[in-house]
């Protein structure tokens, strides 16, 4: 394959012209990759999600309605998006916190810290929710200095945060470390000798660099709060309409054998978290072509 | 090309892996699936019915148990789960596999086996902190303002069906209609502060967060939280009216067919009811069916007058729709409570 490779890179450059799928490139190997990826996405995403609107579709539009649109389930739809939002709000300071600690300063024992970022993801979520659990209830550790104080964590709303924070930690800190690093501490410098102050430094400089790499890690976080089941139903204390997320929602269906039901809700999420994903894509693609200018 | 080579030998191994060793001519495979307590009490079921089956047919059995909600397994076994016998806590979820898949499971499978297909029962008790602080004695107490009451959710545990279904039969007979019925589990509920999706998980929020003043639980449960997470720090209350809970096994025909299992599952069945292992279900604190061992425990187990599922409810199928199904009664509650 090395002298394939060669051969083609040796041939002339492409011409400027585009063509979406004619279009020839130095890189060898395109219909094959990219037959693959389109395979690949069909088998392992498309296909298991177009079975959510099969089922779905099972449903009489009134049914539908009744189900993934009823006063429960909109209040659920409320908390599974607020609190992801929230928590992945959160993540978002503390996670650029920590990438910019990580990336910029050294100090004894990065190694181990920078593990213990990736921890929440090796975890399985439903320890997690055990364990924060026993933390924040009213005989935990945390619960019995918090609980006189009147904030009460474990079997709320916050508590359902707090997990989201924990799970959602390593995808802001990782998605915008690389890019920190890349930048250089010479490029501060640069701008420092050419009369920025600190701040204008970070807000004129850095920000908009980090800006598409730290949305891709908030559209994560947020993403995986939405999807999570297993820490948040263990802390959440799962009230209707009040700690009661839309996955427990889902699994109450199904717990009445109502497939199509499931689906209804499943179909509601989807359709929200996908546009919330198109939306930050779309700030992206503006972040990323300001910091280009 | 060595990438090749090892590309090759994973795919051979991949078929090997899947049937995990052959079956030798000696050997039986038999798969339980059950629902999430009875972890303990098949283990010893299962060891005491392989020697037994060993002496008289010279097979050895290998059991694989499967254990989760009880919906859960339900579920499973309904999208293709191999399973020989079904070992559930409702006949509700029992129902659901002959109803969708009578290829499996044919109708009337509960008259198939004694009393109605259920080798132990149990029943819902109380369980309160030591000394009952709070004096609790019977159901009228959970209403009580002030008291904190720990039951899952009755929409994902079986489980804390029987609860619902033991609580509104005492506003019924208590209140004398339907109307102080609903009356009686709404007040119930609204001192439910924690709703888990599974009876292991209320018992866990009682016992080890501390919270609440009175768990409701199967009386087996209610045993083992006793036993294992702290000898004295509970007790135990009988109320005066409880439910007859009986968890029903069934042999899945359809699936022993196939794989040749008939008469092993349809005689591990039947071992359930022998006295032998009604011992060993009553030492697991499950109330046997056999009247002989029953008396042997019958200080262990109160006798608390119980409604039944089919006579006091109308069957698994009406009382699910009319009290847990989307709209029913228990999803009133909560957009009562809501709105106050």
């Amino acid at each position: 394959m090395t002298a394939g490779s060669l051969v083609l890179a040796a041939s002339p450059p492409p011409r400027a012209r585009r063509r979406w799928f004619g279009e020839r490139t130095a890189l060898p190997g395109f219909g094959l990759t990219f037959g693959f990826t389109l395979a690949w996405l069909c088998l392992i995403v498309l296909i298991p999600l177009s079975a959510v609107f099969i089922r779905t579709a099972g449903l009489g539009w009134s049914e539908f309605v009744a189900v993934a649109l009823s006063e429960r389930a909109l209040s659920a739809y409320k908390v599974s998006f607020g609190t992801a939002f929230a928590a992945a709000a959160v993540n978002g300071i503390f996670g650029l916190l920590i990438a910019w600690v990580l990336v910029r300063h050294d100090f004894p024992g990065k190694r181990i810290v920078s593990a213990l970022v990736d921890l929440p993801f090796a975890l399985p979520t439903a320890v997690a929710g055990i364990a924060l659990t026993a933390l924040y209830a009213e005989n935990g550790w945390l619960g019995q200095y918090l609980v006189p104080l009147g904030i009460h964590v474990a079997f709320t709303p916050l508590g359902i945060v707090v997990a989201l924070v924990f799970i959602g930690l390593p995808f802001v800190v990782r998605s915008v470390e690389p890019v920190l690093a890349d930048i250089g501490p010479e490029i501060e410098e640069a701008a420092q000798s050419l009369g920025a102050g600190r701040l204008q430094t970070v807000r004129l400089v850095i920000l908009p660099a980090i800006l598409p790499a730290w949305l891709t890690g908030f559209a994560m976080a947020l993403a995986r709060g939405v999807g999570e089941y297993g820490s948040v139903i263990v802390i959440a204390g799962n009230m209707p309409f009040r700690s009661e997320i839309a996955p427990l929602l889902i699994v109450t269906q199904l717990e009445q054998y109502d497939y199509a039901g499931a689906t209804a809700i499943a179909a509601v999420m989807l359709v929200i978290s996908f546009m919330l994903l198109l939306l930050i894509n779309l700030l992206q693609a503006w972040a990323r072509s300001r910091s280009i200018d | 090309m060595r990438v090749a080579t090892i590309c090759l030998a994973l795919l051979a191994a991949l078929p090997s892996l899947g049937c995990s060793g052959g079956k030798s001519s000696g050997e039986v495979e038999l798969l339980n699936v059950s629902y999430d307590p009875t972890r303990e009490l098949y283990r010893d079921v299962n060891a005491a019915f392989a020697k037994q089956w060993l002496a008289k047919t010279g097979q050895t059995i290998r059991f694989n148990m499967s254990h989760g909600g009880s919906g859960k397994q339900s579920r499973a076994i309904l999208d293709g789960l191999d399973a020989d016998v079904a070992t559930l806590a409702l006949a509700y979820d029992i129902d659901s596999i002959s109803r969708r898949r009578p290829e499996i499971l044919p109708a009337g499978w509960q008259a198939r086996l004694p009393s109605n297909s259920s080798p132990y029962t149990s029943t819902i008790v109380f369980l309160v902190r030591k000394g009952n602080p709070k004096r609790i004695r019977d159901w009228g107490d959970l209403a009580r303002p002030g008291v904190k009451v720990i039951t899952p959710n009755p929409k994902t545990s079986g489980g804390a069906r029987w609860n619902f279904l033991a609580a509104w039969g005492h506003g019924l007979r208590s209140g004398g209609s339907e109307a102080a019925a609903r009356d009686f589990v709404t007040r119930l509920y609204r001192n439910v502060p924690v709703l888990d999706t599974g009876a292991r998980g209320s018992t866990t929020t009682f016992a080890e967060r501390g919270i609440g003043d009175v768990l409701i639980a199967w009386e087996n449960e209610a045993f083992l939280a006793q036993r294992e997470l702290g000898a004295g720090k509970f007790e135990m209350v009988t109320p005066s009216l409880s439910i007859l809970a009986e968890p029903p096994v069934a042999l899945l025909e359809g699936n022993a067919k196939r794989r040749g299992t008939v008469q092993l599952a349809e005689a591990y069945l039947r071992f359930l009811y022998t006295p032998e292992a009604q011992e060993l279900i009553a030492r697991h604190y499950y109330r046997p069916r056999d009247p002989a061992v029953a008396a042997r425990h019958a200080a262990t187990f109160p006798k608390v007058a119980m409604l039944q599922i089919d006579k006091d409810f109308g069957g698994w199928g009406a009382a699910q729709k009319k009290y847990f199904d989307d709209g029913g009664i228990f999803d009133s509650i909560y957009s009562g409570n809501r709105r106050r």
